[in-house]
């Protein structure tokens, strides 16, 4: 296994911190919006296709360099990761918490209109 | 390969845990759900109380596809949780 900063050089921060500012939501997961790959990452597309906001997804099994990178990044060890404005919102757990509370609206909502 | 004894002992090491349990669950990849009441959680939002976890599980990490974290509450949380619902005898008997 790679040495702990291993997979996240200066240029891959950047285009990370980059890509989360330009798009308002990013849901880093395993597998596709179309095809996910694994049962969590398939719940946190479920629910953001429920939110009816604009999303992307970025297949972290495509790129292992990034799959590593976004595991420092996020401080968070496991996909999904999804990001709201730019923010490290959870993984598919917390998703689902604020989804039910109805937290997950308004910071789709507040994203949306920032 | 890592066992769910081996993410309990783990989190009761590093946590100050007053209830825990852990489920290894099937599907992709070695995958757990876990439900824990701990005072170390006190004063924290529902992220980082996750971090706190992961953070605790560090070292097996690498082995684990995915952690499913239902409940991470403090006992006053819990308690107070227990309290609105039914007593418990009465939902193991509706559960049998």
């Amino acid at each position: 296994p790679a040495a702990p900063g291993a997979g996240l050089s200066p240029e891959l921060r950047e285009a990370i911190q980059q890509f989360i500012t330009d798009n308002k939501i990013v849901a880093f997961i395993k597998g596709t919006k179309q095809f996910p790959s694994c049962g969590f990452s398939n719940t946190v597309v479920q629910i953001l296709n429920n939110c009816g906001a604009p999303y992307v997804t970025v297949n972290v099994l495509e790129d292992e360099l990034l799959r590593s990178g976004m595991k420092e990044f996020s401080q968070w060890p496991t996909f999904p990761q999804v990001y709201i404005d730019g923010e490290f919102f959870g993984g598919a757990d917390i998703l689902i918490a604020a989804y039910t509370s109805g937290e997950l609206a308004e910071e789709v909502e507040r994203a949306i209109n920032n | 390969m890592v066992g769910s004894s081996d993410v309990e002992e783990r989190l009761r090491t590093e946590l100050d845990v007053q209830d825990l349990k852990v489920q290894e669950l099937a599907g992709c990849g070695t995958s757990f759900a876990l439900y824990i009441v701990s005072e170390s959680f006190a004063g924290k939002r529902l992220l980082e109380r996750h971090k706190l976890v992961n953070l605790a599980l560090a070292p097996l990490m690498p082995h684990i596809h995915a952690l499913s974290i239902k409940k991470a509450k403090t006992p006053e949380e819990e308690q107070g949780a227990a309290e609105k619902q039914k007593p418990p005898s009465q939902q193991q008997a509706a559960a049998m």
